[in-house]
């Protein structure tokens, strides 16, 4: 068997043994799988509203697919995201609600703001890992509760001691009302082409730069990085720097695309823990991130549905989408076994 | 490298449409029973409603619970079923989710679409926006449109009695309260039961806690544990799903030791069940919210025909929409008595209780 069939077979046999495990699940429990699956598809491709709701929560997913791919190509597992995600969020609220300012101003420097602060969040643990070698995983996840509290302090600040704050000024805002008027009101915003661009923007830092060059060295070997005269410091300060903007940017899509506010939090979104997810899918990779993304945004969004459709209850739910993301992600079992039957067939 | 990333990129597109590929033929199917359904819900001259809850699910044995055995209630009622065209509800998994899932409601064709609970809020005034021909109805929070009705409750009223039973019955002198989030419903719970406190005996320490989360038991457990340690004796919570790991740490308390001296306040719905150790219980009584009768009561106005849209309905206790669950036997009946005259005075109007704690 060519390798390219191989690569082909692999995670279509991944998805199918996903949703068949998950519909042994449902039949164990007692739903069934085929009205399942079909509220799940039509949760994500059912109408224009479900699409455009799919694509509005794979923005979010792309950007932070993306932060963390970008560090682990330095190789920094920056489980940070989250953290950095929520400070990004409302960095942009908070420009999109203080400041009046032309919309060619205002709405890019909401976006910077948040990368800004994203990648400011980020700065720490690279600067710490950098100079004093502490693992960027600890510092990460505890930056990640920093960030969830503080942001909290600061949203009720600004809110005058309420949990939401008010709405963006309309200068700042991603809402596209061309979108909502072909999507029947759903919350699909402009920020799918920031996402889409960022995925350009770390293909090209990655593969046509001389800094992407060294971020990538130092990834594979910090030493011989450094004998080959490579600041190492200074490229893994950078990497989590440009990680956490990438996380910063998915928080200003939620700021000022699909919620339009900031809001105290009573626990992690888990857009940027799902970001590991997706990155690892796309084997890090900005295309593969793509992909990943797409998968994740669809069946989380598609799953919305199966109780509603279905009247299979979320638990339940929340499983299967596990089992197909679990097998999805296993491919390599399937790969291995796919060679070996190969071996014996070539053998005989 | 690159060819390998392609290759691995293509996989994955194939990956995606084997998804789509393996659902494509059910899909028909399911469009066709779809449109029966949306067919038989114009059709029928019945009356549909639908809730949506917040992170919690209607299993969280309080506020969410209640509304929906509400929704029981009135759907035995009126000889409905679970489902399309009578009541059903829809749980969401966090903030992103809520306009969403209202959005499913609205297009399974339901008469009106409850918002259960203050975080609903936001999202109920986004629909409501969108979708002006249709009715929606927000519990425990406000929301200025014509199309919807809001539903609040005097909590601080019942909160009030609660912190009456707990100073009269506190034997340490010391109390607690356990809160989820600090928003408005919570801290009209927390002012009520302090004003109760300290109406009966100002020296009585009130120790106030907010967890910052109504779904998470682990948290509440280890707050009580601290709170129980201190000397606290009687713990009123508000924190949802939260406050019942201050029950598994009351009655934790209770196993080891059963004259151990500890009391919860449950919280929505009558909480005497989570309470249950063995023979004993360690509830004292629950400050009810009527969730289910309000909810029933706009179901059937709007079934008559007279929706209150736009307005904002407050249950009291004047208007039997809050009260302290039967204790039981917790209580002896001369506490009861007086609180029976704090209830009476709160009533009446004698006593105004304060929605925010100074």
């Amino acid at each position: 068997m060519p390798n390219r069939v191989v690569n082909i077979l692999v995670p279509v046999i991944s998805v199918i043994l996903g949703l068949l495990v998950g519909a042994v699940v449902m039949v164990v429990s007692g739903y069934d799988p085929v009205a399942g699956y079909s509220a799940l598809w039509n949760g994500i491709f059912g109408d224009s509203y479900t699409i455009g709701e799919t694509i509005r929560q794979i923005t979010p997913y792309l950007l932070s697919g993306l932060a963390v791919a970008f560090a682990f190509r330095t190789g920094l597992f920056n489980i940070g995201v989250e953290g950095q995600l929520l400070v990004g969020w409302f960095a942009a609220a908070y420009v999109g609600i203080a400041f009046d300012l032309p919309m060619y101003i205002h709405l890019p420097l909401a976006i910077i703001a948040a990368a800004v602060a994203g990648g400011l969040w980020a700065f720490i643990p690279g600067l710490l890992k950098a100079k004093l070698q502490v693992h960027e995983v600890i510092v990460t996840i505890m930056m990640n509760y920093i960030a969830l509290h503080t942001t909290n302090v600061l949203t009720r600040m600004v809110a005058d001691g309420k949990e939401t704050t008010g709405t963006i000024k309309e200068t700042a805002s991603l809402k596209s009302v061309f979108f909502e008027s072909l999507t029947d009101y759903s919350r699909l915003h402009y920020g799918i082409f920031i996402a889409l661009a960022m995925v350009f923007v770390m293909w090209f830092i990655l593969e046509k730069t001389t800094t992407g060059f060294e971020l990538k060295a130092v990834g594979f070997n910090k030493n011989a990085s450094e004998y080959a005269g490579m600041n190492v410091n200074k490229n893994i300060i950078l990497s989590m720097v440009i990680s956490g903007a990438f996380a910063g940017l998915a928080g200003a899509m939620e700021a000022l695309g699909t919620f339009q506010y900031a809001s105290v939090k009573g626990g992690f979104t888990g857009i940027g823990f799902d970001g590991i997810a997706v990155a690892l899918l796309g084997a890090n990779t900005p295309l593969g991130v793509v992909f990943g993304a797409t998968l994740f945004g669809a069946l989380k969004f598609g799953s919305l549905n199966m109780p509603n459709a279905a009247g299979i209850p979320v638990e339940i739910v929340s499983i299967v989408i596990a089992l197909i993301i679990f097998f999805v992600a296993c491919g390599y079992i399937i790969r291995y076994f796919l060679v070996k039957t190969n071996k014996k067939k070539e053998a005989k | 490298m690159t060819k390998r990333k392609f290759g691995l990129g293509l996989s994955l597109v194939l990956a995606a449409g084997t998804i789509l590929g393996a659902c494509g033929t059910k899909d028909d199917e399911k469009a066709s029973t779809g449109s029966e359904g949306a067919d038989k819900g114009t059709e029928s001259t019945d009356f549909s409603i639908a809730m949506i809850t917040d992170v919690g699910g209607v299993d969280d044995k309080s506020f969410n619970q209640s509304a929906w055995e509400g929704f029981q209630a009135w759907g035995k009622e009126h000889g409905l079923e679970k489902g399309d065209g009578g009541f059903d509800y829809l749980q969401s998994a966090g903030d992103a989710d809520y306009v969403t899932n209202l959005n499913n409601l609205v297009r399974r064709d339901f008469d009106i679409v409850y918002g259960i609970g203050f975080l609903l809020e936001e999202p109920i005034a986004t629909i409501a926006d969108q979708k002006p021909d249709n009715k929606f109805v927000i519990l425990d929070g406000v929301a200025d449109r014509p199309n919807v009705v809001s539903v609040l409750f005097k909590e601080q009223e019942v909160a009030y009695l609660a912190g009456v039973a707990a100073a009269l019955m506190s034997e340490t002198k010391q109390v607690g309260f356990v809160g989820g989030m600090e928003i408005p419903v919570i801290e009209r719970f927390e002012a009520g039961f302090v004003e109760g406190v300290k109406a009966v005996d100002p020296s009585i320490k009130v120790d106030v806690q907010y967890t910052g989360k109504f779904d998470d038991a682990a948290l509440g457990k280890t707050t009580a544990n601290r709170m129980y340690s201190s000397g606290v004796d009687i713990i009123a919570h508000a924190a949802g799903g939260t406050g019942n790991g201050v029950f598994a740490e009351a009655k934790e308390r209770k196993t080891k030791d059963p004259n151990a001296n500890v009391w919860v306040i449950g919280v929505d719905s009558d909480q005497y069940e989570e309470g249950a150790v063995g023979d004993s219980n360690v509830t004292l009584t629950s400050m009810l919210k009527k969730v289910g009768t309000a909810v029933q009561d706009v179901a059937n106005d709007a079934m008559a025909g007279n929706f209150p849209g736009g307005t904002t309905l407050t249950y009291g206790l004047a208007e039997n929409g809050v009260e302290l669950a039967d204790s039981r036997g917790a209580i002896p009946q001369e506490i009861l008595d007086q609180i029976k005259e704090y209830s009476d005075k709160v009533a009446s109007g004698e006593i105004t209780v304060p929605e925010t704690v100074e």
